[in-house]
């Protein structure tokens, strides 16, 4: 039935200029059903992304690989509930993770944090993927790394009380970024020099849109990489790094 | 001056006019995060009860954000008309509360009180007034704005076709239009969010607008939401600009954070005025909202989000605007937390707003991290017909695939109209029957493949 709509829907060829949902046909003054439904299974997909869960185990022993420490951190979030409603939580580490981070201070050059963000699911799946490529880039360019880090219930800022605690030149945090219904596991980065305590994000600069389908893993280590020496260099991450940055593109 | 209600024993004090109207204020995440909520049911009914025997009187000598600190207090202050508010000046916030809902208190009277309410009051009396009083006072108010068609006529109602692409494609956003007019959407205006505030893009998107609305005849105005020192930019360049859009809040610092301030926005008025593009009258502005833009700029000053936003209204009314929008569910799960929130909140922005004398429209809107899905959009859309709201959004399949939240369908309008006996904007409605889109009752007809906007793209 839906499909005999859609065939014959004389809106149909406006399809190929958009990815909106249009010519999409209706029955009496209503959305078809087929139509509703994939509207749902879009939603649906948003919506358990925001309560996936970070796979310690399975992001752990992935990220073995690389030989470096891993922590187990977790914002001052103790649930979903508690960091969709109160993200200045979700920004400050828990007095357990501040008391271990305490233990592993090793004044690195970069800090590299994974925390669930909106889309954990995001997270676990472009994580390994994207670090296999970087951090034989920043180790070849003979900078240090810090402990990797996973956080659980984290937000962007947290980064800063993390990579501040381990007094990091440089802070890279991979997040999973707020679902849409086009797709609900695109990650972000977002790099930021000298992180401390009460940033905001005008000093950070952020890729968006890591997953397959989007920015690939190899073009998002290439525009990392060329701002972490960058603003390694200038001193500086946020705007004014941003501003110069033409080879982003 | 503090306030006090004893319960049981137990006495609840509020410091100041601003606390008491935070602590009645129904609940919402967005005051929990800024830390000025009820905490208790108690003492939320207990805020409420002693909010009811404030005098109106009070919110002209109590500013809740000081004169000397914020233009916005300074602009309520000295445009409140003392004299119509002589009806009104003997209440209570209680007493106002049952004199809204009186038979006898209809659209004229509403009408000749606009001026003499001042945000702070509207904000005030929503606090004491559940969601039906919400729908049934702002009913009675009809507030009419023209441009090139009439919007907000009782048994009207509009939307706003909203056809946003995330790389402004003007080809992208040509097969939204088509598609969303051809469904009847757009007698509020054809009214794009660009990807990117640059100038030469913006121009673009104008003047394809423009270019469809002549050939076609269409009776309403085009927007692209651009930052308001771009719209002044492109007049002065000679742009078809109609509509000039500003996001407003309720604070002279939450402005401050959007690069704006009321000087600026008399200019912009100004100059979009001196095109004279309008038809059938002048309304140039448009203008959005919502709830918890302060507290996002940390611009509150231990203000409720609910009465933030109200004192945006009376920056709106000041420039007459054609339309104004709160965007109520856009913010996030932080500020409003789930599909009650939401629904309480538009409610009572649209109640406020309407109340100030402006021409309410919604964004029935959720995020994906929301606690919200079309369930919730359904009623709230619904209550919003109910209720006389101007317009709402029109958006392919309810998805905009450029700001990544969901708001209202094409088809969510025909439902409305349909479930409601709405109409469109006259002049649009005349437009959509010449065009063979609907017939004379307003139903759709089916498409003509060969009609001249279908085939000019494809």
């Amino acid at each position: 039935m839906s499909d005999h709509l859609e065939k014959n829907d004389p809106l149909a060829p406006l399809r190929e200029f958009t990815a909106a949902r249009i010519a999409i046909g209706r029955v009496g003054n209503s959305i078809p059903l087929k139509q509703s439904m994939e509207f749902n299974l879009a939603h649906a997909h948003a919506r358990d992304a925001v309560y996936s869960t970070l796979d310690l185990d399975g992001l752990t022993e992935k990220i073995k690989i690389f030989d470096l420490p891993i922590l187990h951190l977790h914002s001052q979030a103790s649930t979903r509930h508690k960091y969709l409603k109160r993200p200045d939580l979700g920004r400050l580490l828990s007095e357990d993770s501040h008391n271990q981070l305490h233990d592993s201070i090793v004044c690195p050059d970069i800090c590299i944090i994974i925390a669930d963000g909106l889309s954990a699911a995001a997270v676990n799946e472009n994580t390994f993927g994207l670090l296999k490529i970087l951090i034989p880039m920043l180790s070849t360019a003979k900078l240090t790394i810090a402990p990797l880090c996973l956080v659980e219930q984290g937000r962007v800022a947290i980064g800063d009380d993390i990579a501040g605690g381990l007094k990091a030149k440089l802070s890279i945090i991979l997040i999973g970024e707020r679902p849409g219904l086009s797709s609900a596991d695109s990650m972000g980065a977002y790099l930021t020099f000298n992180p401390s305590p009460g940033l905001t994000d005008e000093s950070r600069n952020c890729i968006s849109n890591i997953r397959k389908g989007g920015l690939s893993y190899r073009n998002a280590a290439n525009k990392i990489f060329y701002l972490v020496n960058e603003a390694i260099k200038r001193k500086l991450s946020g705007v004014a790094l941003k501003d110069n940055a033409g080879l982003l593109t | 001056m503090s306030y006090h209600f004893t319960i049981r024993n137990k006495v609840y004090r509020f410091k100041d006019l601003k606390t008491l109207l935070a602590k009645a204020s129904p609940y919402r995440t967005g005051d929990v995060l800024a830390g000025v909520c009820a905490e208790s049911y108690e003492e939320r009914v207990a805020a409420q009860i002693a909010l009811a025997d404030v005098p109106l009187k009070t919110f002209l000598n109590e500013a809740i954000i000081p004169y000397e600190q914020d233009e916005i207090t300074r602009l309520i202050i000295d445009s409140h008309d003392i004299g119509s508010f002589s009806l009104i000046s003997h209440l209570t916030v209680g007493e106002f509360r049952d004199w809204l809902l009186k038979n006898e208190t209809d659209a004229d009277v509403l009408r000749s009180v606009e001026n003499a309410i001042t945000p702070e009051m509207a904000a005030a009396v929503s606090k004491l007034m559940r969601n039906q009083d919400l729908i049934a006072v702002a009913r009675k108010c009809e507030v009419v704005t023209k441009f090139r068609d009439t919007i907000g006529l009782r048994g009207h109602f509009s939307t706003r076709l909203q056809p946003n692409h995330p790389t402004d494609d003007p080809r992208g956003v040509a097969a939204s239009i088509i598609d969303g007019l051809l469904y009847g959407s757009g007698d509020a205006c054809i009214g794009i969010n660009p990807a990117t505030d640059s100038p030469a893009v913006v121009l673009n998107l104008l003047n394809l607008i423009d270019n469809l609305r002549q050939q076609f005849e269409i009776p309403t105005q085009s927007c692209v939401l651009s930052h308001i020192t771009t719209t002044i930019e492109l007049i002065n360049r000679g742009a078809p600009v109609d509509l000039c859009f500003q996001s407003i809040g309720g604070t002279e610092k939450t402005n401050s954070s959007f690069g704006i301030n009321l000087a600026l926005i008399e200019e912009a008025y100004q100059a979009t005025l001196s095109l004279n593009r309008g038809t059938v009258g002048q309304n140039v502005m448009y203008f959005e909202t919502g709830q918890g833009s302060e507290l996002s700029a940390n611009a509150h000053h231990g203000v409720d989000q609910q009465t933030c936003e109200a004192r945006a209204y009376a920056i709106a009314r000041k420039y007459k605007p054609l339309l104004v929008n709160t965007v109520v569910g856009f913010i996030g799960p932080e500020y409003l937390y789930d599909g009650k929130q939401i629904i309480r909140a538009a409610l009572e922005d649209h109640f406020c707003g309407k109340l100030l004398g402006l021409p309410m429209g919604v964004d029935v809107c959720y995020t994906n991290h929301a606690e919200a899905d079309q369930d919730d959009m359904d009623n709230l859309l619904t209550l919003l017909g109910v209720a006389g709201c101007n317009f709402i959004m029109g958006i392919p399949g309810s998805d905009d695939i450029m700001l990544n939240y969901q708001s209202t369908s094409f088809h969510d309008a025909l439902y409305l109209r349909k479930s409601l006996g709405l109409r469109h904007a006259p002049e649009f409605e005349q437009w959509l029957i010449k065009q063979g889109f609907t017939d004379v009752s307003g139903d759709l007809l089916p498409v003509n493949p060969s009609h001249k906007m279908l085939s000019g793209i494809i």
